[in-house]
């Protein structure tokens, strides 16, 4: 581990060692144990089933979709795949729990060991081991501020599938806690198993921090409950790490409690202790037979994986030739790299390319693509605000504008502008291009021509180069490019006027 | 065509030949039956009746039988224990907790009995949540058994499917449902002099019915024959997929096996059955129920059921664990009675505190202790292991056995305002039944002779392996040719 990632406090550095518990709701449009649907945003309590609201002598049964997309995730953590796991109730008072119990799996999880890497922000990986991912139900949700007197309570959460997914306490910075939940939320992302979206509750994670002396003892850690941004959980790493050790080095001990990060007073506070947690008394749901899945099941979940970042990032960086810098950020969300796949597959000479086994020409075509989607494309998706999938080019369309440039039709000069207009107005670059007459001027004679007629109108300058002064060359391509209205080639231009200005 | 009065008298079959016979019709047949119902209410066998909607019932059925449309259980009026979830009738599980609950759905088990054609008259009085031996837990009052001890006093018909057992014996249903968690079917039936059978685990849903213990919960009939008992069972029995415990066999005809001969089975009698102090009525009863089958063919083997003496503790272990979390949805918050509190925690103790009667309440507590952490290995977890012991030990009883036999009680019905004040007496009652929830087996209770001297009804419990209800049936049907007195008539002559 790096020593940049230890703490300095008045007494010396401090080691921080994080464990993350992140709760994922399953897509699924079913919940976990009944039929409702599950829709964000619904009106209050128009998702529920007798089921979910407990009503007496209801019972669950497992949708089976629930338990394929967590073997699904659970592959892609890399981890084994228990072929018999148990649910059990863990059991607790609450106005949103209409059983009083939540169907979960304690002893027996469905998924067990596994890691993933994360990206660390000095381009390093570093794994982070996954202790295991089970299987339960959400809670409904409570409304304490609709009336001084009420609570209110929405049960369509209620019952949704969720896999909580725990890690090791393998992270030392607030820095690595980010990388693993943006990384993790990225694989599953990928793997159609969660939505991630930390903002409509999708995706939670709980942080258990705790700090020592450099290669001591483990110390006593806190949990900070629900943060719902990936910013918000570095802020509060931040300051319980503080907290922590302020404590410590005043003499006092750190106690083990949960804790809530109040964003916008940027710090944590108890939310109850260690005396006051629930003894669940969890046991095997009698209602539910122990989950057993076939190894022919996992086989037939395991052909159908997607391809994951990482192994995508290495194949855009070895196939293709693009930085593992350039390729980091396109896999980093699944839309972006499904619209660059999308992009290269409608540049047909990317596509000849790769046919005629031209590594050269496949890998500068999907350079260029890397260059126009993380450059020109993401300045204008955020200069309108809009997430790749809403984007006003389709990838056929930008990959269109891509042909034109590579294959010399136009310049990457007259590209910006051509695909300024396509995001305006909504039409092709050909049509631009062939309305605006912006195809590239490649003819030799016409060239010469331009050539010829700016070297008349410059004699003086002509003379000045020819008796040394060299700097005036980029001076004559710019005439040349204006007399042209830009649509010269460039490379055209420059080997012609060196022969003329030589000549 | 018979008196009207005389239509409650009969069998399930015999009044499905009658109503296709056209000798009466099924409003006549139900109208019979709710005058019973009115004229035994003293015994508060049901907490709802349903008259007026059985009898719009009863003419659709005789719409469909002049139509040529009958259905297998078409007209006939039964008796719905309170426990079985009843679209739009209120549905109480003997508990104040649920006084108004009016479910919007009905169970599996009564849907299909209506799909047959059968008629729910009322809904049967039960110990609350099924927690009982004796019908007296129910908040809606004590069910008195039609069995009177000869100082004219009424007995108590048993629990918790005691308002089911008491409907049936004083003939106003002519079968009823009823729940069997440790004995809650077979115990009141024998206390009432009828028949009981709790099926296999998973051979019926729980889908819709009140859970008390959900992997000892089973429901089953109470009718006056065994026959009676297989047409019941036929139609409650068979896979649903919104019970995931339910198990996915097909169903046999279960009247198939009825008058075959018994010849040749292997009848287990277990020592540890034998208890010390045993009443002498009840042992000489059950060894002429062995001679009885020995001398028509069967062959009677002592065995031992070693584990027989951890049954009872093992039961009131798991039963209460499981219960204190079935019942802690009854919260006060979306349906059901509700006590305002000023906070949360307060509203669910008021709740419960006036919801829940003395038994319920003591066995949440039971359950809660056994389950919570410092207790939980101690308790629940060996518990468990011993019922792994005790599912083991069947298995390997019935390598060398068709069928066990034993008492179905070890004592006859109790009389009302003497049953045992003693918790842990009134739980000893279940010692026999106990052992087939259990190990998930199947298990009939055959009304088979009187005791000495009160002349209360005594029955003889039979269980099988699981799935062989068919042989239950067989040989139940053989004890019950031979019992003591036809218990039909038994029944006639109390009423």
């Amino acid at each position: 581990m790096s020593q940049s990632d230890f703490y300095m406090g008045t007494t010396g550095p401090w080691e921080i060692v994080i464990g993350v518990e992140v709760h994922a709701q399953i897509v699924s449009n079913a919940k976990l144990f009944s039929p409702a649907a599950t829709k964000f945003g619904a009106e209050p309590n128009t998702q529920v089933s007798f089921i979910d609201a407990a009503m007496p002598g209801m019972l669950p049964t497992l949708n089976k979709f629930c338990v394929e997309q967590a073997v699904k995730t659970g592959l892609g953590l890399n981890a084994i795949i228990n072929l018999k796991s148990i649910f059990d109730r863990k059991n607790y008072f609450y106005a949103d729990l209409p059983a009083g119990y939540q169907i979960s799996q304690f002893l027996h999880p469905i998924v067990g060991n596994g890691y993933i890497d994360i990206d660390k922000s000095d381009g390093a990986t570093k794994r982070i081991g996954i202790i295991r991912l089970h299987l339960e139900q959400d809670a409904g949700k409570s409304f304490h501020d609709q009336s001084p007197t009420r609570s209110f309570i929405d049960l369509n959460r209620a019952g949704v599938a969720l896999m909580e997914i725990v890690s090791e306490p393998d992270m030392r910075s607030a820095d690595e806690v980010m990388a693993y939940i943006r990384k993790l939320r990225t694989i599953l992302r990928y793997l159609g198993t969660c939505d991630g979206n930390m903002e409509e509750g999708s995706l939670r994670a709980d942080v258990n921090v705790s700090v020592r002396k450099p290669g001591g003892l483990l110390g006593t850690r806190a949990e900070i409950k629900n943060v719902n941004s990936v910013r918000f959980i570095g802020q509060a790493i931040a300051f319980e790490v503080a907290r922590q050790v302020d404590l410590l080095e005043a003499g006092q001990s750190v106690v083990q409690e949960t804790r809530l990060y109040d964003a916008p007073k940027g710090e944590t506070r108890s939310m109850r202790g260690k005396e006051d947690a629930h003894d669940y008394r969890y046991f095997p749901d009698p209602d539910l037979p122990s989950l057993v899945i076939s190894q022919d099941l996992v086989e037939r979940i395991r052909a159908q994986m997607p391809e994951l970042p990482d192994t995508k990032k290495n194949r855009l960086v070895e196939s293709f030739g693009l930085t593992p810098y350039d390729a980091g950020v396109i896999v980093s969300e699944r839309e972006t790299a499904d619209y660059f796949e999308d992009l290269l597959a409608n540049i047909p000479t990317f596509k000849q390319a790769q046919q005629e086994n031209k590594i050269e020409t496949l890998q500068s075509t999907a350079k260029l693509a890397a260059n126009w989607l993380t450059g020109d494309f993401f300045a204008a998706l955020n200069r309108s605000s809009l997430e790749i999938g809403a984007s006003l080019i389709s990838p056929s369309r930008l990959a269109e504008l891509i042909e034109l440039i590579a294959t010399d039709i136009i310049s990457g000069r007259i590209a910006k502008d051509v695909f300024v207009e396509m995001w305006e107005t909504q039409q092709s670059a050909k049509n631009i291009v062939e309305s605006k007459g912006l195809q590239q001027i490649t003819d030799i004679g016409a060239v010469e021509a331009a050539i010829d007629n700016t070297l008349n109108e410059h004699q003086d300058k002509v003379a000045e180069y020819r008796s040394g002064k060299d700097k005036l060359f980029g001076f004559f391509v710019g005439q040349v490019m204006k007399v042209t209205g830009g649509k010269a080639n460039p490379a055209l231009v420059n080997e012609l006027l060196l022969k003329k200005l030589n000549g | 065509m018979p008196n009207n009065s005389d239509l409650i008298y009969l069998t399930l079959q015999n009044a499905l030949k009658g109503l296709i016979n056209k000798d009466f019709t099924a409003q006549e047949l139900v109208a019979a039956h709710i005058a019973q119902m009115d004229a035994t209410h003293h015994l508060n066998a049901y907490i709802t009746q349903m008259a007026d909607h059985a009898l719009n019932a009863a003419k659709d059925s005789d719409a469909r039988i002049a139509k040529g449309e009958t259905r297998p259980l078409e007209g006939i009026p039964i008796a719905m224990k309170d426990l079985f979830c009843t679209k739009g009738v209120r549905t109480t599980a003997g508990s104040k907790i649920l006084e108004n609950f009016i479910p919007p759905y009905e169970s599996t088990i009564g849907q299909r009995l209506l799909d047959a054609g059968a008629i729910t008259i009322g809904k049967t009085n039960l110990d609350e949540f099924a927690m009982g031996s004796s019908n007296i837990t129910s908040a809606y009052g004590p069910t008195l058994s039609p069995w009177k001890t000869p100082a004219n006093k009424h007995c108590l018909p048993g629990g918790s499917s005691g308002g089911s057992a008491a409907a049936v014996a004083s003939f106003s249903a002519i079968a009823a449902t009823g729940t069997d968690t440790g004995g809650s079917i077979r115990q009141p039936a024998s206390f009432s002099g009828i028949v009981g059978i709790k099926p296999t685990y998973g051979r019926c849903s729980r889908y819709g019915i009140i859970a008390f213990a959900s992997s000892l919960d089973q429901a089953g009939p109470l009718t006056r024959t065994v026959e009676d008992a297989a047409i019941m069972l036929q139609h409650m029995a068979g896979f649903d997929e919104h019970d995931s415990t339910s198990v996915n066999k097909p169903t046999p005809n279960y009247l198939d096996e009825i008058g075959g001969s018994v010849k040749g089975l292997k009848i287990g009698i277990p020592n540890e059955c034998r208890m010390e102090g045993m009443r002498s009525d009840v042992l000489e009863l059950w060894e002429k129920a062995a001679q009885i089958l020995q001398d028509v063919g069967a062959i009677i083997k002592p065995i031992s059921l070693p584990m027989l003496k951890y049954a009872l503790p093992t039961y009131y272990i798991i039963a209460p664990a499981e219960a204190s979390s079935n019942l802690a949805r009854y919260d006060g918050v979306r349906f059901g009675q509700r006590v305002e509190g000023d906070s949360l925690d307060e509203l669910y103790m008021k709740t419960r505190e006036a919801g829940f009667g003395p038994e319920v309440k003591r066995r949440i507590i039971m359950g809660t202790h056994v389950l919570s952490s410092g207790f939980y290995d101690a308790y629940y977890v060996k518990a468990q292991k011993l019922r792994t012991h005790i599912i083991q030990n069947f298995q390997q009883t019935f390598t060398d056995i068709d069928l066990i036999l034993t008492p179905s009680a070890p004592t006859p019905a109790f009389t009302f305002g003497e049953e045992p004040k003693d918790p842990v007496t009134m739980y000893m009652n279940d010692i026999y039944t106990v052992i087939a929830n259990l190990a998930g087996l199947p298990g009939i209770s055959i009304p088979f002779g009187l005791s000495k001297p009160e002349g209360l009804p005594l029955g003889m419990q039979l269980i099988a392996p699981a799935f062989e209800e068919s042989l239950l049936l067989k040989v139940g049907q053989t004890l019950y040719t031979f019992a003591e007195k036809d218990p039909v008539q038994a029944l006639r002559e109390i009423v």
